[in-house]
C-alpha cells in the first residue's frame, strides 16, 4: 500500500498491518524493535545546532531562526524566548528569521500536531545554552582567563576578576570560528534561572509590525512582473471540465490567459483539484474573468454526496453489528445483556472547514530550473517536495519562503494551492499570485470528516456503569492518499476513543465502515471532536439517568489516579510519543475537572433556564476540562456568559500563548457547538461566505472566558501540547450546561435552531 | 479617479468598479488592508473613508472618488494609536490577520465613543470576524485605550 504521502502530521503506525494487528488485540508495539517516539520518529527528526538556529552581529543583534509557521499559536516567540533565555540573550535584542521548507536542515517542519514546543523545547535550550558557552569561550580567550570565570548574563559577557566586560556583538565573531561544544558538556539553566520561559510578560515578536499592518501573510508577498490567478474548481470532488467557453473572460480588461489544469485521477492527495484559471494583471481583472466563463462540469462518482442523507448511511452503519473491533475490555456485549438498566444514544458532528481569516494564498516564480515559492504553509518541506514534482525539478532547485499565516487550524498542511501557483507560474513564464477567495476557501477544503457515534451502556442498580460499547463511523482522512479504505486508521481511532480511559469494566468499541464522499483533512483536535462530544455528552446522559451530579459522575466513570494501559486498550499510537515518558495519567484528568469546576463554583443554584455544563478530555498528550454556564431565552437563543477552561499540558513555557490558545478553542467551539456546519447536496458545498458558514463573532461568543493553568510543577516533566487540546470539550461542555438550563438534550451538532420556539 | 491615502494624493485611470481593497493593495502595495470575504461579511478589509469605517471589498473606486482614505499604515506614522499601543500591550494578536481591521474598527468607534460600552464594543465590533478568537483581549484593548480599564 503507497503509504509514504500519509505520514506527514502523524505517524501513521501501519494503516494495514497496525489495524490488522489490533483487531487481533494483540498490542502492535510488543512485536516491534526500537520502536522511535516523539521528534526523533518525525520526518528528519529535530537539530540542536545552534549554528543553524541563531546568529548574533557585531552590534549585537541576536536572530534565532524559527523552522515551524507561525500560524497564530505563538511558535515564532515561544521557540525564540527559549533559545533567547539558554543564550542569556536580552529580548529587546531578539529578531526572528524564518526558515525555509528545508528538514534535512532544520529537522522537522510539519507545524501540527500540537507539538511544536514539545518536540524543540529541549532543542532550542541546548542551541542557546550552547551558544551561551560558546561567547564564553571566546571571550575567555580574549581576554586570557579561564572560561569557567567568565559569565554571559543578559547580553553582557563578563570577568568579574580582571573587571573586563563585553557585549554579544563584540565577541560574536569569535565565538562563530570556535567548535560548537559536545551536547552532552553543555549546561542548561534550572528553572529557577529562567528569565522567559515561564513568565507571562513577554511582548509578542511580531506585534510591532502586527499594529502598523506590515507583516507579511502569503496573500502580501509581492515580486516584480507578478500575475494574479484564481481558479474555477470543479464543485464536486472527483469532478473535472466537461467543456469551457473563455471568450467572454478574455474580453475582461486585464485578463491575460485562460488555462485549463488537469483534474487528478481519486484519490488526489495534495493535489490541486483541477479546473480553469484565469491569470491576470491585478485580483480584481482575475475574479471579473472567473465570473465570465462558461464552464460544463463533470461530477463523476460523487455527484449525488448529500449530507444529510449521508447522515442516515452512517446511522445504519453505527447500529450494525460487524464492524472492526478496535477495542475490547471484559465482555461488554454480555454485560449489557445482563444489565438492569441500559441506555444508548448517538450522536451526529458535521463536516467542517478550517476557514482561516487568510484562504489559501501563494505565490510562485519558475525560472531558469528553479522554482521559488513564497506561502502560507503548515509544512514547507511537504510543499518543496511536491512542487519540485509537479514541475519535474530536485528539491533543492525549490525554496519555499513560509510567510505568516493568516490562521492555519489544518487546511495549510496541504499544499493543493501552491502546487496550482507553481504549475501557472511555469505555464506564463511569469511569477503568479495564485488567490483563493472565501467561496473557494469554503468549497474546497480538506473538511473534517462528518461523525455518527452511537452509544450504548449498562448501569448496575446502583448507577454505576458496568458495561460501555461505542461503534464511531466517519470517513478517514486515509480515503485521500489510498483506495478508501472505509475504516478510521489507528491515529484517528487514537483520538480519544482508544485511549480513553474509563473505569468501566467491560467496553468495546468498534468501527464500521463509512466511505468518503468529499476531501477529508485535518481540522484542529481533528477525531477528537466528534469521539469528545459524543462520550462527554453520554456520561452527563447517564449521570442524569442515574441521579447523580454530572462532575461527580464524570470523576467515576473516569475512575481513580492511575496511570492508563494504553496498549492494553488497543491505542498503539499516543500521539506519537512514548508511553513511559508520557502515560496516560487519570490524576492529571481529574484535577483539571476539579479545577475548572470549582473555579465555576459548581453546584450552585442557578436561576431558571440557565445552566452548567462539564467536560473532559485527554488529547495531544494535555487534559482539559471546560465547564461552561450557559443562558437559553425563551425563543431558544444561547447565550454564554461565562466559560472556565483547566489545561495540564506539563511546565508552562509561555503562559500567555497558552492562555490566548485556550480562548480561541472556547470561541472556535462555541461555533462548533452553535452554529457552524459543512453540508453537500449534489456533490456540492452549500455555504458560499461568512454568511451561511457561521462562525462567532463578538456578540455570540463567550462573554468571560477564565483560563486556569494546572500542573508544571516539575520542570522535568515532558511538554503536553497546546494548540488543539483546548477544543474537544468545550462542544460538550456547552450542550451539557443547555441540557441542565432546558432539559433538552443536544445529540447533533450545531444546536441551530432545535432550541427555538 | 483622485483620492487622498495616507494623506498621499493619488490618481486611478483603470476600472471603476474595481474594489478600493485591490486598488490598495494590488496597485498601491499597501498590504496592511486584508481580503477575507469579499462581501463586507468579516471586517479583515476595513478602512477609513473620509473618517467612517468602510469595507473596502465592496467600495468600488467610482464611489472613492475625492475621498480621503486611511489604511492600517497611515492610523499612525509610528504605532502610536492608543489602539495600537493597547493590542501590543495586551498582546492580543494571534495570527495577526485581521487586526488591521479589528484596530481600524476599534479606531472609528473610540473616535465616535470615546468611552464605549461593552454593549457598543459588540454592536460595532461584531462587524469584525477573528478565527483565532481573540474577542475577550480586543474588548480589553478598547477599554484599555479609552481608558477605562477591567480591573
Amino acid at each position: 500500500m503507497a503509504l509514504e504521502n500519509i505520514s506527514r502530521r502523524a505517524v501513521l503506525m501501519g494503516m494495514g498491518a497496525g489495524a490488522l494487528v489490533l483487531a487481533l488485540g494483540i498490542p502492535a508495539r510488543a512485536q516491534e524493535e526500537e520502536q522511535k517516539f516523539g521528534a526523533d520518529a518525525m520526518p528528519h527528526g529535530w537539530r540542536d545546532d545552534p549554528r543553524i538556529f541563531v546568529s548574533i552581529s557585531p552590534e549585537g543583534v541576536v536572530t534565532v531562526t524559527v523552522h515551524r509557521s507561525e500560524m497564530g499559536q505563538g511558535v515564532r516567540t515561544s521557540m525564540a524566548m527559549v533559545l533567547a533565555d539558554e543564550l542569556e540573550a536580552d529580548w529587546a535584542q531578539v529578531r526572528v528569521a524564518q526558515a525555509p521548507g528545508d528538514e534535512p536542515t532544520f529537522g522537522n517542519q510539519d507545524t501540527d500536531g500540537s507539538r511544536s514546543l514539545r518536540h524543540f523545547f529541549g532543542p532550542m535550550r541546548r542551541a542557546g545554552a550552547a551558544a551561551r558557552q560558546m561567547l564564553r569561550e571566546a571571550a575567555a580567550a580574549e581576554w586570557g582567563v579561564p572560561m569557567d570565570e567568565v559569565t554571559a548574563e543578559n547580553h553582557v559577557l563578563r570577568h568579574e576578576g580582571s573587571g573586563q566586560e563585553a557585549g554579544y556583538g563584540e565577541m560574536a565573531a569569535r565565538a562563530a570560528e570556535l567548535e560548537v561544544p559536545e551536547r552532552e558538556g553543555i549546561v542548561l539553566k534550572t528553572p529557577d534561572q529562567f528569565r522567559y520561559i515561564g513568565k507571562d510578560d513577554l511582548e509578542l515578536i511580531d506585534n510591532p509590525a502586527i499594529v502598523m499592518g506590515t507583516t507579511i501573510y502569503g496573500i502580501d508577498a509581492r515580486v516584480d512582473g507578478m500575475l494574479y490567478a484564481v481558479v474555477a474548481r470543479p464543485p464536486v470532488l472527483g469532478g473535472r471540465v466537461a467543456s469551457y467557453d473563455d471568450s467572454a473572460a478574455l474580453e475582461i480588461p486585464g485578463v491575460e490567459r485562460v488555462i485549463a489544469i488537469d483534474s487528478p485521477d481519486l484519490p488526489s492527495g495534495f493535489q490541486p483539484l483541477g479546473g480553469v484559471a484565469v491569470v491576470a494583471t491585478n485580483t480584481w481583472a482575475a475574479m471579473r474573468g472567473r465570473d465570465a466563463l462558461q464552464i460544463e462540469w463533470e461530477d463523476g462518482e460523487h455527484g449525488s454526496y448529500d449530507s444529510e442523507a449521508y447522515r442516515a448511511t452512517l446511522e445504519e452503519a453505527a447500529r450494525s453489528t460487524d464492524g472492526a473491533v478496535i477495542r475490547n475490555q471484559g465482555d461488554a456485549l454480555a454485560a449489557l445483556a445482563e444489565a438492569p438498566r441500559r441506555f444508548e444514544a448517538e450522536y451526529y458532528i458535521p463536516h467542517l472547514a478550517q476557514a482561516p481569516m487568510e484562504p489559501p494564498m501563494a505565490l510562485a516564480r519558475v525560472e531558469n530550473g528553479r522554482a521559488e515559492i513564497w506561502a502560507c504553509v503548515q509544512a514547507p518541506q511537504v510543499t518543496r517536495v511536491r512542487v519540485a514534482e509537479k514541475l519535474g525539478l530536485q528539491p533543492e532547485d525549490v525554496t519555499v519562503n513560509v510567510t505568516l499565516l493568516g490562521g492555519g487550524f489544518g487546511r495549510k498542511s496541504k499544499p493543493d494551492f501552491v502546487l496550482e501557483a507553481a504549475v501557472l507560474a511555469q505555464e506564463m513564464g511569469q511569477p503568479v499570485k495564485m488567490v483563493w477567495t472565501r467561496e473557494d476557501d469554503l468549497h474546497h477544503s480538506f473538511f473534517h470528516t462528518v461523525s455518527v457515534e452511537r452509544l450504548e451502556a449498562g448501569l448496575d442498580e446502583n448507577g454505576r456503569c458496568t458495561a460501555w460499547l461505542h461503534r464511531t463511523a466517519a470517513p478517514t482522512i486515509g480515503s485521500i492518499f489510498a483506495p478508501d479504505p472505509g475504516q478510521k486508521l489507528p491515529f484517528e481511532l487514537g483520538m480519544g476513543l482508544t485511549n480513553m480511559p474509563l473505569d468501566i469494566p467491560n467496553v468495546r468499541a468498534e468501527n464500521p465502515q463509512a466511505q468518503a464522499h468529499a476531501r477529508i483533512g485535518w481540522y484542529r483536535s481533528v477525531s477528537n471532536i466528534p469521539h469528545a462530544f459524543a462520550i462527554q455528552s453520554f456520561i452527563d446522559e447517564l449521570a442524569r439517568e442515574a441521579g447523580r451530579d454530572p462532575r461527580d459522575y464524570l470523576l467515576e466513570v473516569i475512575g481513580p489516579a492511575r496511570e492508563v494501559d494504553l496498549a492494553e486498550q488497543g491505542d498503539v499510537w499516543n500521539y506519537g510519543e512514548d508511553p513511559g515518558r508520557y502515560p496516560l495519567d487519570t490524576g492529571r484528568l481529574r484535577r483539571v475537572i476539579e479545577t475548572a469546576t470549582e473555579a465555576a463554583n459548581w453546584g450552585r443554584e442557578m436561576p431558571e433556564r440557565t445552566g452548567l455544563g462539564v467536560a473532559a478530555h485527554y488529547s495531544f498528550v494535555s487534559y482539559v476540562a471546560v465547564v461552561a454556564e450557559v443562558e437559553v431565552s425563551d425563543t431558544g437563543e444561547v447565550r454564554i456568559p461565562r466559560v472556565d477552561i483547566a489545561i495540564d499540558c506539563g511546565p508552562h513555557v509561555n503562559p500567555d500563548r497558552i492562555r490566548s490558545q485556550m480562548e480561541g478553542a472556547v470561541i472556535m467551539g462555541t461555533g462548533q457547538a452553535l452554529t457552524t456546519q459543512i453540508t453537500f447536496a449534489e456533490g456540492r458545498v452549500q455555504q458560499d461566505n461568512f454568511d451561511s458558514y457561521v462562525v462567532p463573532r463578538m456578540d455570540t461568543s463567550p462573554r468571560e472566558i477564565h483560563v486556569h493553568l494546572v500542573g508544571g510543577e516539575d520542570p522535568d516533566q515532558p511538554l503536553g501540547g497546546v494548540g488543539e487540546p483546548g477544543l474537544p470539550p468545550v462542544m460538550p461542555a456547552i450542550t451539557n450546561a443547555i441540557f441542565a438550563a432546558t432539559g433538552q438534550r443536544i445529540r447533533a451538532l450545531p444546536v441551530g435552531d432545535q432550541l427555538r420556539t | 479617479m483622485d483620492l487622498t491615502v495616507n494623506g498621499e494624493a493619488r490618481t486611478f485611470g483603470g476600472d471603476p468598479d474595481m474594489p478600493l481593497l485591490w486598488y490598495l493593495r494590488d496597485e498601491l502595495g499597501l498590504t496592511g488592508t486584508k481580503f477575507g470575504c469579499g462581501a463586507a461579511l468579516c471586517g479583515a478589509c476595513l478602512v477609513h473613508v473620509d473618517g467612517v469605517p468602510s469595507f473596502s471589498c465592496i467600495t468600488p473606486m467610482a464611489v472613492a472618488d475625492g475621498a480621503e482614505v486611511t489604511t492600517i499604515e497611515g492610523l499612525s506614522s509610528d504605532g502610536s494609536h492608543p489602539v495600537q499601543v493597547a493590542w501590543r500591550e495586551l498582546n492580543v494578536a494571534q495570527c495577526g490577520y485581521c487586526q488591521s481591521g479589528q484596530m481600524m474598527q476599534a479606531a472609528a468607534l473610540l473616535a465616535e465613543t470615546p468611552e464605549p460600552t461593552d454593549e457598543d464594543i459588540d454592536a460595532v465590533m461584531s462587524q469584525n470576524i477573528c478565527r483565532c478568537g481573540t474577542y475577550p483581549r480586543i474588548r480589553a484593548a478598547i477599554k484599555r485605550a479609552s481608558g477605562q480599564e477591567d480591573a
